[in-house]
């Protein structure tokens, strides 16, 4: 005896899980422009990247000679002939500010261009993918045996290759605390053991990050922890070239024989004959064909798989290709096809790179020598002496860009008769006063301003600190005012 | 022709499929999170439990449990405090060594004395002194000229270390002022007159109808033994200048007349037990270049 009751037919069905297990992707091995490319820009960037902190550049005895250094305890950034004060990190605001903007061209320009070719996430997962090759094979013999039973030597390949991927990780933490230390010594302390623990452990941390994200996860990151993706969707149109799939040139699409058939009777077949190539190369596991995807990294290995089959099937090329929706339309309709790299968006970004970009060259062009900044005392404001003459006091900062100690001498303008003492200076002939300031650094002055001030004087006297280079006799100034009790603000 | 557009909606629908549901013909498509995200998730969770044992974490009727680290902010100041010695350590020891006048030539030393004093300054004197060390009534302005017991960098070093009337320190530095108004010593009228005359030593107008040849009387008689008989003072003493326009309580005649009442004197502590040498020399320093030193 069986009991029916009515059951909403949605609850008979199970719902689907809430947690999805990774489906490996096993990319395969590809050849072809796109490829070429990306090795090419793989072997730039990671060259400057290892390299770049060994390069010497002379900056004489009282400065590092290492060409690119960000030296945190002394609050340095050095950039071959640019050096850069902890106030001037506004270049690093104007760098952030090209970067983003260079993204948002590249992107209106021919899609991710960024995720392709430059993300490091990107090159290093190339570069973790490449020596999984070398040592696994490629995709057909990987899948073989991750599937076949645990072997002696399965054991052996994978441990040779995570060993491999470590070291690698590893090398690229050593690489990045490198910029923060003199390299060859930091090198020589790291290998003795005698580098700070902040060292390794940031060498630690990277060896973690790159051996995860390039080595286990991969797309992962791009697909669940990347913004960009997001931000890209929402910052494209329809004129931005993407990789695409000329769906009116591929559809419909059947196998090579049934279309060569087909075309023989004087029928309409597409050149896709889905042999799943495109698929198996790509490194994120998407099928391109699906049309424009959140997973598409657009780095063009399915340009290069697909040109492969289409040679040997003796059909065109660029069944994949960078082109629009617009023009796939276009082509549909019987129109041109059409490219628009000059549009608003694209020269609205490349004129703000311009823009910033020439900002800072006149910052940097432009950058003066030595600084002075004058504060006056905020408490007390004036001082009255036992003889009643009035005194202020004010704090002036001296800042030597250069690399060589330098004499200074302070005039200060705007006020006659007046007792100038510089705490700090050193007392010479005539009543002047020599500030010494070292090479690179910045020194303190306390500056006594004393005069015999008039009671019907209510205005506060407009002072001109003039700070003049001895040896060369350029000036910097600054402004400030002589407050006395009479005067009302 | 069949030549369909494989893209949109349909296609990912099919697929990826969807989750069932239906809001006014929107479906939700099935988009799982990563399984290795509810791991992150569970690792973060195992993570706090962690914490909850390593570190001070949970209160207790009178106390805290302390974790297996044995952390506590306290410590991790004091170790803070220490290693920031150690680092000031060097200088300290030529700060120790040096004279107060070689400390001033040496621009290296000279930035780190005032840097430290005037920390130093902040916590411990500007109570009584005011930030800017510009004082109080009856708190002498440090920016000044004026200076009761001396403005050379050691006879303001002498003052920091035993302080001024500070009994539990033998060596202060002591001047008392006669009560001459609560003690009977003199009568109203004369103070009054005296008052008036103090006021002329520094060019300031007394009133007018006061017996200033009184005044000068009682001064000669009374005050001209410490504060001399134009009213210079005498620092040897700590005896204040009454002639210069500096005026420690205030130039009116009321408050001069509550001195000469009163009497006595403000009082600064001994600073000899509290801070250590090279931090009594920084002030030192400090106050002295603070622009009124000599």
């Amino acid at each position: 005896m069986s009991i029916s009751l009515p059951l909403d037919p949605r609850l008979a069905e199970p719902e689907p899980p809430l947690y999805a297990a990774r489906k490996k992707i096993y990319p395969q091995a590809v050849r072809g422009t796109y490829r070429q490319i990306k090795w090419s820009i793989l072997a730039i960037t990671l060259g400057v990247y290892y390299i770049l902190p060994f390069i010497r550049w002379d900056r004489g005895p009282n400065a590092p000679d290492q060409a690119v250094l960000i030296d945190l305890p002394h609050r340095r950034a050095y950039f071959f002939f640019i050096e850069i004060w902890p106030q001037e990190v506004y270049h690093l605001t104007g760098l952030l500010i090209i970067a983003a903007m260079a993204l948002f061209l590249m992107n209106a320009l021919a899609g991710r261009v960024w995720c392709g070719y430059l993300c490091p996430q990107t090159v290093w997962t190339d570069l973790f993918m490449a020596v999984e090759r070398l040592i696994e094979g490629d995709r057909r013999k990987r899948i073989q045996r991750d599937e076949g039973p645990a072997t002696l030597e399965r054991f052996s390949l994978k441990l040779l290759k995570h060993s491999s991927w470590l070291l690698i990780a590893w090398w690229t933490g050593g690489a990045w605390v490198i910029y923060f230390a003199d390299a060859p010594t930091l090198v020589r302390d790291l290998a003795t053991f005698q580098a700070e623990p902040i060292a390794y452990i940031s060498i630690a941390i990277l060896t973690f990050t790159t051996y995860t994200f390039a080595g286990l996860m991969r797309e992962q990151v791009c697909l669940y922890m990347c913004p960009w993706p997001r931000i890209q969707a929402a910052l494209t149109d329809e004129h931005a070239l993407n990789i695409t799939y000329r769906y009116d040139r591929g559809e419909p699409r059947m196998s090579l024989k049934k279309a060569t058939h087909l075309r023989a009777e004087g029928g309409l077949a597409g050149d896709c004959i889905d042999c799943q190539q495109c698929v198996a190369v790509c490194p994120t596991g998407v099928d391109i064909r699906h049309g424009a995807d959140l997973g598409c990294i657009q780095c063009g290995l399915c340009i290069d798989a697909c040109d492969d089959v289409m040679t040997k099937i003796g059909r065109p090329n660029r069944l994949i290709a960078y082109d629009t929706d617009v023009n796939i339309k276009r082509r549909q309709s019987g129109l041109s096809e059409i490219f628009r790299p000059f549009r608003a968006r694209t020269l609205l970004y490349a004129g703000l790179i311009l823009l910033v970009s020439g900002l800072m060259a006149y910052t940097l062009i432009t950058r003066a020598p030595f600084t002075i900044r004058v504060i006056h005392d905020r408490n007390p404001i004036f001082v009255k002496l036992s003889n009643g003459h009035i005194r202020n006091a004010f704090t002036m900062r001296v800042a030597n860009m250069l690399m060589t100690e330098r004499n200074f001498t302070l005039n200060i303008d705007g006020i006659k008769h007046a007792q100038i003492e510089i705490v700090g200076g050193i007392p010479v002939e005539d009543n002047a006063t020599i500030l010494v300031v070292g090479p690179d650094q910045t020194r303190e002055f306390r500056v006594l301003v004393t005069h015999d001030a008039a009671p019907e004087e209510h205005e506060p006297t407009a002072l001109s600190f003039v700070l003049r280079d001895e040896s060369d006799g350029r000036t910097a100034m600054a402004r400030d005012f002589f407050r006395t009790p009479y005067t009302i603000h | 022709m069949d030549n369909k557009i494989p893209s949109g909606a349909d296609e990912t629908k099919k697929s990826i499929g969807t989750t069932g549901h239906v809001w006014d013909g929107i479906e939700e498509l099935n988009t799982p999170l990563p399984r290795w995200w509810l791991w992150t998730f569970y690792a973060c969770i195992v993570w706090a439990f962690g914490y909850w044992i390593v570190y001070p974490a949970i209160p207790l009727m009178t106390s805290f449990t302390k974790g297996t680290f044995g952390w506590s902010s306290r410590e991790a100041v004091v170790a803070d405090l220490n290693e920031l010695k150690t680092l000031r350590s060097g200088l300290n020891t030529r700060i120790e060594m040096a004279s107060l006048d070689e400390i001033e030539k040496s621009p290296e030393l000279l930035a780190f004395a005032r840097a430290q004093g005037a920390a130093s300054f902040a916590v411990n004197c500007s109570p009584c002194h005011g930030a800017g060390a510009q004082g109080f009534k009856g708190y002498p302005n440090l920016n000044d000229d004026d200076w009761i017991w001396g403005g050379k960098a050691d006879a303001i070093h002498t003052t920091l270390l035993h302080g001024v009337r500070w009994e539990a320190d033998p060596e202060t530095r002591i001047s008392v002022m006669p009560s001459f108004g609560r003690d009977g010593i003199l009568k109203p009228s004369e103070i009054s007159a005296v008052a008036d005359y103090v006021l002329t030593l520094s060019g300031l107008t007394p009133d007018a109808a006061t017996d200033l040849v009184l005044g000068k009387a009682v001064f000669a008689t009374n005050c001209a033994a410490c504060h001399s008989d134009s009213g210079a003072g005498n620092r040897e003493l700590g005896v204040p200048n009454l002639s210069d326009q500096v005026w420690l309580y205030g130039s009116d005649k009321v408050t001069i007349t509550e001195r000469i009442n009163l009497g006595g004197g403000g009082v600064m502590p001994s600073w000899l037990e509290r801070l250590d040498a090279a931090t009594l020399k920084s002030l030192a320093v400090y106050v002295h270049t603070l622009g009124g030193g000599e």
